[in-house]
């Protein structure tokens, strides 16, 4: 479709050379929609429709009755919990080191390294990341067997990376340098003005943090911390690649009711846990969203 | 050929006719063949025009997809190149890793569909109303309680449960009973092979630790409780065993089919294999055709191969039980020296019914994660 016969916008401009402008500006969007489309749009609606589809066919609720089971429960508490503490940390660690670049010099080789490791480790998830962690802190990891070899055993009370707190030790391996790369604009937005300006006016540290940094930068480390939420509640083929059995999260269950061969396949009950994720992770972007225009009021 | 009824006979003749009717000028001469109408309908080879006419019309079609058949799996890899040599068709391997399920959804009705499966007990009771029957020629040999009775699905091969474990990584160097890997040796050793929320060997798994501590086949919590005892002590490894994690040492006792277990000899030579036997579970897998196979008589062609005595004796081979081992032992077809080589059982096998596993599967799925996690 062109302008051509619009002519309101005619007006504004040469009809011929307006008409081509708009169509090929739309043209230029459509392989990002097509992409959205393809790859968003359409797997949620076919999640949802089936979600909402009775295994007879039919709409109806039946699929998330399934959900309120004692293991489905304990599979939510737990990616949720996994989820909340790494972000936790992340974020904490995070905006310490993000804090230490930004007191460095902005050209310094310091900023440049850790911001580049960050990036690349920040997307150093998956499977990468899980078979790291077996080729360095497994039972027959090298790490793990160097200190057994000199009489340190890290797993005398059995193997801990497979439980909530190894999870969410190997989550903190890309939430950290996320929170490096999210929370140093921010960062960089607080001007040495306001400090000095603090100072000036009689201020102290504690004051200039409780009155002028803090209350700047508390909604976007929040917004971050959101952010990185979502990254660990969403992640799936970490966990998917370390615990290769009886993986009480989410994505790992969503996983089994597809492939079950034991009768236990259920594809609506699966669906409707991934709609149940896509409301936590919906809720939790929109929270961040809010966050964010907070942000940038101050910050830019 | 033997048949069952001379009412079956009259059936079969009376189908060819019509069917050789039907097809009318493609069958020239005296010899018979196998259209691809005819093919898609045939619950025999002599349905379809006999061996030969069958052979004909698989290579005429040219291929045959398989899925979720891993090479190391019961022999596998020389079953898919046997037929290859004998028949010249190559069969197309999907998705090798999959799971029984998996094969089954991937009946999309495409060209690339699975025609023919080998899927666990349960996935074969629940999805008969999409596969064909069909009888192969050794149909007979088939144990009755090993076969659906009109051909929707047959027994294959099979084994019992067994412990496989790295001889030099257990105190004492050997497992003589379940409950010794509850003992402080084991830790961070123990592991099964399959998840028995969604896998049939590692549900089979969990019901051989439950009977051989004190369990029934109709009441798996037992062995759910023996793995919970299991993650208390540190012992239980929430990975599943495979050839890699055996190599790497990760999964040093396994609970996985005998079958499987002794492929894992060729990477660590101390491997052995405990069969318990207060509980000798045995389980088979299942043959069927897809009722929509894209190529129907290599469907058909295949499962003539596979319980022909050169199939079966390649699954003896690769250590697992074929399902026409008594009939082929009386007639002398048996590889002799393979079937010595399987794993010494004594006691007598249980195998859970169709109904037992269903029961053990829905508690194992409620139960499980609060056991391990």
């Amino acid at each position: 479709m062109t302008a051509a016969g619009n002519p309101a916008l005619n007006t504004a401009a040469r009809p011929t050379r307006g008409g081509r402008r708009l169509s090929l500006s739309w043209l230029g969007v459509m392989p990002f929609f097509v992409y959205v489309g393809l790859f968003l749009l359409l797997p949620t609606a076919i999640v949802v429709i089936g979600s909402l589809t009775a295994p007879t066919g039919g709409v109806s609720l039946t699929n998330f009755v399934g959900i309120d089971k004692p293991y489905m429960v304990k599979a939510f508490t737990l990616s949720l919990s996994v989820s909340a503490v790494s972000a936790v940390a992340g974020a904490f660690f995070g905006a310490v080191l993000a804090y230490a670049v930004v007191t460095g010099n902005p050209r310094g080789l310091l900023r440049r390294s850790i911001m580049s490791a960050s990036g690349v480790l920040a997307q150093f998830g998956g499977v990468a990341l899980a078979f790291a962690f077996i080729a360095t802190f497994s039972t027959v990891g090298f790490v793990t067997v160097f200190l057994k070899d000199h009489g340190i055993d890290i797993y005398a009370n059995g193997v801990w990376l497979y439980d909530p707190p190894g999870i969410t030790l190997i989550y903190v391996y890309f939430q950290i340098p996320l929170m490096v790369l999210v929370f140093l604009p921010a960062l960089d937005g607080i001007r040495p003005q306001w400090r000095e300006a603090t100072e000036s006016l009689g201020g102290s540290t504690w004051h200039y943090w409780r009155y002028v940094a803090g209350p700047l930068l508390a909604p976007a480390f929040l917004g971050c911390t959101l952010l990185l939420f979502a990254n660990a509640f969403s992640a799936y083929a970490t966990i998917a690649a370390l615990l290769t059995n009886g993986g009480v999260y989410v994505p790992l269950q969503i996983q089994a009711l597809l492939t079950s061969e034991t009768e236990q396949s259920q594809p609506g009950l699966a669906q409707a846990l991934a709609v149940a994720m896509i409301l936590i992770v919906v809720i939790v972007m929109t929270l961040y969203t809010l966050l964010q225009r907070r942000t940038t009021r101050w910050l830019r | 050929m033997k048949w069952s009824s001379p009412v079956r006979q009259l059936g079969l003749a009376v189908m060819a006719l019509v069917l050789v009717a039907a097809c009318g000028g493609s069958s020239s001469g005296g010899s018979a063949s196998c259209s691809e109408s005819t093919a898609k309908t045939a619950d025999s080879a002599s349905a379809c025009g006999g061996m030969d006419a069958l052979v004909a019309a698989a290579k005429a079609e040219g291929a045959l997809n398989v899925i979720a058949l891993p090479p190391d799996w019961a022999n596998y890899g020389a079953v898919i190149s046997g037929f290859t040599a004998k028949y010249g068709i190559a069969p197309n391997s999907i998705n090798p890793n999959g799971s029984s399920q998996d094969e089954v959804n991937a009946f999309d009705g495409t060209s690339n569909a699975p025609d023919v499966v080998d899927v666990g007990q349960a996935v074969a009771l629940a999805n008969t109303a999409k596969f064909t029957p069909y009888k192969v020629a050794t149909w007979n040999d088939i144990p009755a309680g090993a076969k659906e009775p009109t051909g929707l699905w047959f027994n294959d091969y099979g084994g019992y449960m067994g412990i496989g474990y790295d001889s030099t990584k257990v105190p004492g160097g050997v497992i003589t009973s379940v409950s010794d890997l509850l003992g402080s040796g084991f830790k961070s050793k123990v592991a099964l092979a399959g998840d028995p929320t969604k896998s049939n060997q590692g549900l089979n798994g969990v019901i051989m630790a439950g009977v051989a501590n004190g369990g029934t086949l109709d009441d798996v919590s037992t062995g759910v409780g023996f793995f919970k005892k299991l993650k208390q002590a540190g012992n239980y490894v929430p990975v599943v065993g495979t050839a890699a994690t055996v190599k790497l040492g990760q999964t040093p006792v396994l609970f996985e089919w005998d079958y499987l277990s002794t492929s894992h000899g060729k990477d660590v030579s101390s491997w052995k294999i405990f069969v318990p036997s207060n509980a000798i579970i045995g389980g088979y897998y299942s043959q069927a055709i897809n009722k929509a196979a894209p190529h129907p008589a290599a469907a058909r062609l295949w499962e003539e191969y596979l319980y022909s005595d050169a199939g079966q004796n390649l699954w003896l081979k690769g250590g697992a039980r074929p399902v026409r081992m008594a009939a082929m032992t009386t007639a002398g077809t048996i590889d002799t020296a393979a079937a010595a080589a399987l794993p010494a059982v004594n006691g007598t096998p249980q195998v859970p019914s169709g109904d037992q596993t269903s029961k053990a599967s829905a508690y194992v799925v409620a139960n499980w994660s609060a056991a391990v996690s």
